[in-house]
C-alpha cells in the first residue's frame, strides 16, 4: 500500500503513472516495435510488396476496430454483445440499398448507422428489460442479421464509392504515406474512434459510470446512477460504431455482397478481448489480426508457395483461436458483463 | 436482570428516559424534539412495511441526535435491513413518517437519500474494486472541468475529507488491492463525500478483524463527535456496548425497546432481542482430554496463488477437548483447515487422524469419522438450490439406506431429514425447500445437524457462527460443546476471540502461518493472545496448556 501524500499530485505523480501505463504495455510496445522495424527492412528489400501489405493491414484493421469498439462499449457497460456480426450485416446492407437507390452516399451512411443502432437498441431492451440471456439475444441478431439480408438481397445493384482520401504531402512520403495518409474516410473515422473512445472511457463523467456499471452495477445503483438508461444509450452508440464497421467492409469491398462479414463480428470480439477491453489495446490487436490478413492475402496473390490459398486464407481465424486460447485465459472481463441486473 | 416480553413490548420505555417514544400523543403529525429542545436529527414514527405474507416493519418508532451513535439490534430476520432500507429510499414505507431535522422525508430512492444527508455503508461494500479509491467515492457526483471528468480534483477533495476526519487513505490507490478494513473507509468516506449527516452502518464489522473492529469504533465516535449521527447495526453486543449511546432492539418487526448504552448488559440486550433469556457463556465441564486424535506435524500448504500460507504448523487435538485456532483472518487457517479436510493438497509435514495419513481426498477423510463445518457455508457447505432434505445427506447420500443398487431411496432422506429438523430445531418451511430460502442461522444448522449428528472422531468447525444470530450461535455452541463430551476432539477456527475463549480448552495462535503459542484459556488473557495474533510477544511467558 502507499503511503497518503498530503499535497496535490505532483509531476512525478503523473511521470510514476505514465511508467507503469508503459510497463503494463510492455509486450504490445516490443510487439508493435518489431513489426514496425520488420516493415522497415521488408521495404528496402522489396518496397512495392511492403507498401501494400502495410496499406492493406491498415485497411483490414478499420472494420475490426469499429466493430471491437463496438462489443467494447457493451461489456463496459455489463451487456456481453455476440450480435456484432449480425449489427454489422444489418448496417452494411442497409447502408449499400440506401445509398445505391438514393445515390447519395449520405443517406447510405445514415441508413446503415441507423439500422445497426437499431439492433443494439432491441439488444439492450433483450437485456436490460426482458432480462434475457444476452448470448441467445446477440445470436438472434446475428440470425435475423444474416437472414434478412441474405433474403432481401439485390443482385447486380452498384452504389457510389467511397472517396479516397489522401492527405496531401504526407500521402506521398515512402511506405508510411500510402499506409496511413491514403484511405477512405472509414479509415480515419476508425482512428478517430479510438480516440474517442478512449478519452470517453476514462476521462469523462459517462466513462468512470460505465465502467462501474460493467463491473458492479449495484455500487453505481447506490449513488444514483441510472443503470438501465446507461446501458440502453450504450448499447445503441456501440450499435451505430458496428454499422460503420459493415460501411467500413463496403469501403472495401465496394459493394453489398451476402455473408461478407466472414465472421469478423466473431474476431472483432477476440481482437476485443486480446485488446484488454481498452480502446488503444483494441486497435493494437486490430492492426495485428490485419497484418495477418494482408499477408495472407499478399502470400495468395503471389503464389508465391506451391500452397492451395485456402490455408492462407485460414490464417486469421487460426490466429483467432490461439489468441482466445492464450490471452483467454488471463483475460479479465468486467465482471458484471453478461449478467442481468436485478437491483434486489 | 428478567423482563418479561409483555413489558418490554407493550409497556412505555422500560428503562431509561428517552423523551422522543414519550412525547408525542397519538394522531399527532408534527416532529418531536429533543431533549436539549432542537429537533431529531432523524426521527420515525409508526413505519410499517408489508411484503408478501410477511409484516417485516410494524409500527417501528425510532430517534437519533446529531452526534449520537443509536445501536440497532435484532436477529436475523427481525426488520433491521428493511427498515434502513426504508430510510434509504431502497423501499417505500407502507405507513408512518419519517423526519430528518425536522422536516419530514420519504425517499424515493437512493439517490433522492443521498441527496437529503443519509449515507449509508453497505452490509456487502458498494464498490468497484477495478477502480480507483477516488474515483469510487466520486462516483455519480464527479467533479468536472472543461466537460472532462476531473481526476485530479476528486483526488484533491478525497485527500481533504480524509484529512478531516482522519481517514487515511490514498486517493489513488486501486481499490482492489486494498485490505478489507480500508475499503470500508473508502465506503464511509464516500458517504462524507455527499455531505452525509446521518450516516447508517450496515453490520460494517462482520468482514473485520478485531484490530479493524477497534479502528472502526474509533472512527465512529470521531465521526459522532464532528457531528454525524449514526446507525450502527450488528449482532455484536459487546460492539454495541463499547460504542453505543442508545440501542433501539427490534424483534419481529417491531421495535421492542429502547435503552440507555451505560445502563445496558450482554446479557440484558441478548434478553430484550430474543425474547427469552440467553445463556451467553458457554456452560461447560472441565475437558478430559484422552488419546491425540488429529496429529498435525511441520504442515507446509500453499493457497490459490502458490504462496506458501502455512509454513511449519505443529499441533495436537486430543479426543474430548476443544482447541481454538485464533488469528487474524488471512494467516493460514484456511489452508490449514483445507488441508486437515483433505481439500488441499499437503506441501510439505504430515496430517494424521486417528492413524489414518491425510492425502487429500475428502472423502477418504470423511470416511475416516470426520465432520466439517466450513468458513464459507454458501459455497462449500450446502447446495443452494438443493432441497433441506438433500442437504441433510450430501456427505451419506451414496450411501445405504439413502441408496442401493445404483438408485436413491428418497423415503429414507426424507424421515432422517424430519429427524434432524426436529433435532436442530431448524426453523423451515419444510424440508422440500431451497436451503437457499433459510436464514443465515438456519442454513447453518443445516450443517450442523449434517455433520454432528452421528458422533464422529474428529469435529473441524471453521467460523461456524459467523453471521448467525445469537439464538442459533447458543445453540451451535453447545452443539459443539456436546460433541466434545460425547468424545470427539474439535478443531475450532474463529475471528472471534470471544468464541474462542468462550469454548476452547486450549488456544492454539496462529500467526503467518505458524502456531506460534499454544496457552490455557483459564490462564492467559485476552490481551496477550491479541498481541501473539499480531506477531508480538506477551511481556510475561505464556504458559502452555
Amino acid at each position: 500500500m502507499t503511503t497518503t501524500s498530503t499535497s496535490v499530485e505532483t509531476g512525478a505523480e503523473t511521470t510514476a503513472r505514465r511508467r507503469q501505463a508503459l510497463v503494463r504495455n510492455r509486450n504490445g510496445i516490443v510487439l508493435g516495435v518489431m513489426v514496425v522495424v520488420l516493415s522497415v527492412v521488408a521495404y528496402q528489400w522489396d518496397g512495392v510488396q511492403t507498401t501494400a501489405v502495410t496499406a492493406r493491414t491498415v485497411r483490414e484493421a478499420s472494420p475490426l476496430i469499429l466493430a471491437a469498439l463496438c462489443g467494447l462499449i457493451g461489456e463496459r457497460s455489463g451487456v456481453v454483445n455476440i450480435g456484432i456480426e449480425g449489427q454489422m450485416l444489418l448496417g452494411a446492407y442497409s447502408g449499400f440499398m440506401a445509398a445505391s437507390y438514393s445515390g447519395s452516399l449520405l443517406v447510405g451512411v445514415v441508413a446503415a448507422v441507423a439500422a445497426s443502432a437499431l439492433a443494439g437498441l432491441f439488444l439492450g431492451w433483450a437485456a436490460v428489460a426482458l432480462r434475457m440471456d444476452q448470448i441467445i439475444a446477440g445470436t438472434v441478431i446475428n440470425i435475423v442479421g444474416a437472414g434478412v439480408t441474405s433474403f432481401f438481397y439485390v443482385a447486380g445493384r452498384t452504389m457510389p464509392r467511397f472517396p479516397q482520401w489522401s492527405v496531401p504531402g504526407l500521402s506521398d512520403l515512402p511506405l508510411v504515406g500510402r499506409t496511413l495518409f491514403a484511405h477512405g474516410p472509414l479509415t480515419y473515422v476508425a482512428a478517430l474512434m479510438v480516440l474517442v473512445v478512449h478519452i470517453a472511457l476514462f476521462h469523462t463523467r459517462w466513462g468512470l459510470r460505465t465502467r462501474a456499471v460493467g463491473e458492479h452495477p449495484g455500487a453505481a445503483d447506490t449513488v444514483g446512477v441510472r443503470i438501465e438508461r446507461l446501458r440502453y444509450v450504450n448499447l445503441t452508440l456501440a450499435g451505430s460504431l458496428a454499422g460503420m464497421a459493415g460501411l467500413a467492409l463496403i469501403q472495401s469491398a465496394g459493394a453489398f455482397d451476402r455473408g461478407m462479414t466472414a465472421g469478423r463480428g466473431f474476431i472483432a470480439l477476440a481482437v476485443m478481448i486480446f485488446g484488454r477491453w481498452r480502446p488503444t489495446g483494441v486497435l493494437g490487436a486490430a492492426l495485428l489480426f490485419g497484418l495477418f490478413n494482408a499477408v495472407q492475402a499478399q502470400l495468395q496473390f503471389k503464389q508465391a508457395l506451391d500452397i492451395p490459398p485456402q490455408f492462407f486464407g485460414m490464417i486469421p481465424f487460426l490466429l483467432t483461436i490461439a489468441v482466445l486460447a492464450v490471452a483467454g485465459v488471463k483475460a479479465r472481463p468486467p465482471a458484471a458483463a453478461g449478467r442481468p441486473y436485478d437491483p434486489e | 436482570m428478567t423482563r418479561s416480553e409483555a413489558t418490554v413490548t407493550d409497556g412505555p420505555e422500560p428503562t431509561t428516559g428517552t423523551p422522543a417514544s414519550t412525547a408525542a400523543p397519538a394522531g399527532d403529525i408534527t416532529a418531536t424534539m429533543a431533549p436539549d429542545g432542537s429537533p431529531w436529527l432523524l426521527e420515525v414514527r409508526g413505519l410499517t412495511k408489508r411484503f408478501p405474507g410477511v409484516v417485516a416493519n410494524d409500527n417501528v418508532d425510532l430517534t437519533l441526535a446529531t452526534g449520537e451513535i443509536l445501536g440497532l439490534l435484532g436477529e436475523n430476520g427481525a426488520g433491521k435491513s428493511t427498515l434502513v432500507k426504508m430510510l434509504f429510499g431502497i423501499h417505500q414505507p407502507d405507513e408512518g413518517m419519517m423526519w430528518l431535522n425536522g422536516t419530514e422525508i420519504r425517499p424515493a430512492g437512493p439517490g433522492d437519500a443521498i441527496s437529503r444527508g443519509i449515507g449509508m455503508v453497505h452490509q456487502h461494500f458498494q464498490l468497484v474494486p477495478p477502480l480507483t479509491v477516488a474515483e469510487n467515492i466520486v462516483l455519480g457526483a464527479e467533479p468536472r472541468k472543461r466537460r472532462l471528468f476531473d481526476r485530479r480534483g476528486a483526488e484533491r477533495r478525497v485527500r481533504e475529507i480524509s484529512e478531516r476526519y482522519g481517514l487515511e487513505v490514498e486517493p489513488s490507490d486501486v481499490l482492489g488491492d486494498l485490505p478489507v478494513g480500508i475499503q470500508q473507509r473508502v465506503e464511509i468516506l464516500k458517504a462524507l463525500y455527499r455531505e452525509a449527516q446521518l450516516l447508517i452502518l450496515d453490520e460494517p464489522t462482520a468482514v473485520l478483524t478485531p484490530q479493524e473492529t477497534d479502528e472502526l469504533l474509533a472512527i465512529m465516535r470521531d465521526l459522532a463527535a464532528s457531528g454525524v449521527g449514526i446507525i450502527f447495526i450488528t449482532h455484536k453486543l459487546r460492539e454495541v456496548l463499547a460504542v453505543t449511546d442508545r440501542v433501539t432492539v427490534l424483534r419481529r418487526g417491531r421495535s421492542v425497546g429502547t435503552v440507555d448504552t451505560s445502563s445496558a448488559t450482554t446479557e440484558s440486550l441478548a434478553e430484550l432481542m430474543v425474547g427469552r433469556s440467553v445463556v451467553l457463556r458457554v456452560d461447560k465441564n472441565e475437558a478430559e482430554p484422552g488419546r491425540v486424535v488429529l496429529d498435525v506435524r511441520d504442515l507446509e500448504v500453499r493457497d490459490d496463488r502458490r504462496q506458501t500460507t502455512v509454513r511449519g504448523a505443529t499441533f495436537d487435538v486430543r479426543a474430548g477437548e476443544i482447541v481454538g485456532v485464533a488469528g487474524v483472518e488471512g494467516n493460514g487457517q484456511r489452508e490449514l483447515v483445507e488441508a486437515i479436510t483433505g481439500i488441499r493438497p499437503i506441501h510439505a509435514g504430515t496430517v494424521t487422524i486417528e492413524g489414518f495419513t491425510v492425502h487429500g481426498h475428502p472423502r477418504s477423510v470423511r470416511e475416516h469419522g470426520v465432520a466439517y463445518i466450513p468458513e464459507d457455508r454458501e459455497r462449500d457447505g450446502l447446495v443452494g438450490d438443493y432441497s433441506v432434505a438433500d442437504n441433510l445427506v450430501l456427505t451419506e447420500y451414496h450411501r445405504r439406506p439413502f441408496a442401493g443398487h445404483g438408485l436413491r431411496h428418497p423415503d429414507a432422506v426424507d424421515h432422517l431429514a424430519s429427524e434432524l429438523v426436529e433435532r436442530f430445531d431448524v426453523r423451515t418451511p419444510g424440508i422440500d425447500v431451497a436451503v437457499s430460502t433459510l436464514s443465515g442461522g438456519n442454513k447453518q444448522k443445516v450443517i450442523v445437524a449434517r455433520e454432528l449428528s452421528e458422533d464422529k472422531h474428529l469435529v473441524v468447525a471453521s467460523q461456524p457462527t459467523r453471521g448467525v444470530d445469537v439464538g442459533s450461535i447458543e445453540f451451535i455452541h453447545n452443539q459443539l460443546v456436546a460433541a466434545r463430551d460425547r468424545g470427539s476432539a474439535v478443531l475450532l477456527v474463529s475471528a472471534e476471540l470471544d468464541e474462542i475463549f468462550g469454548l476452547a480448552d486450549r488456544i492454539a495462535v496462529i500467526y503467518e502461518g505458524r502456531i506460534v503459542a499454544v496457552c490455557d484459556p483459564a490462564t492467559v488473557s485476552r490481551e496477550d493472545v491479541g498481541l501473539l495474533m499480531a506477531g508480538g510477544q506477551p511481556s510475561e511467558p505464556v504458559a502452555a496448556g
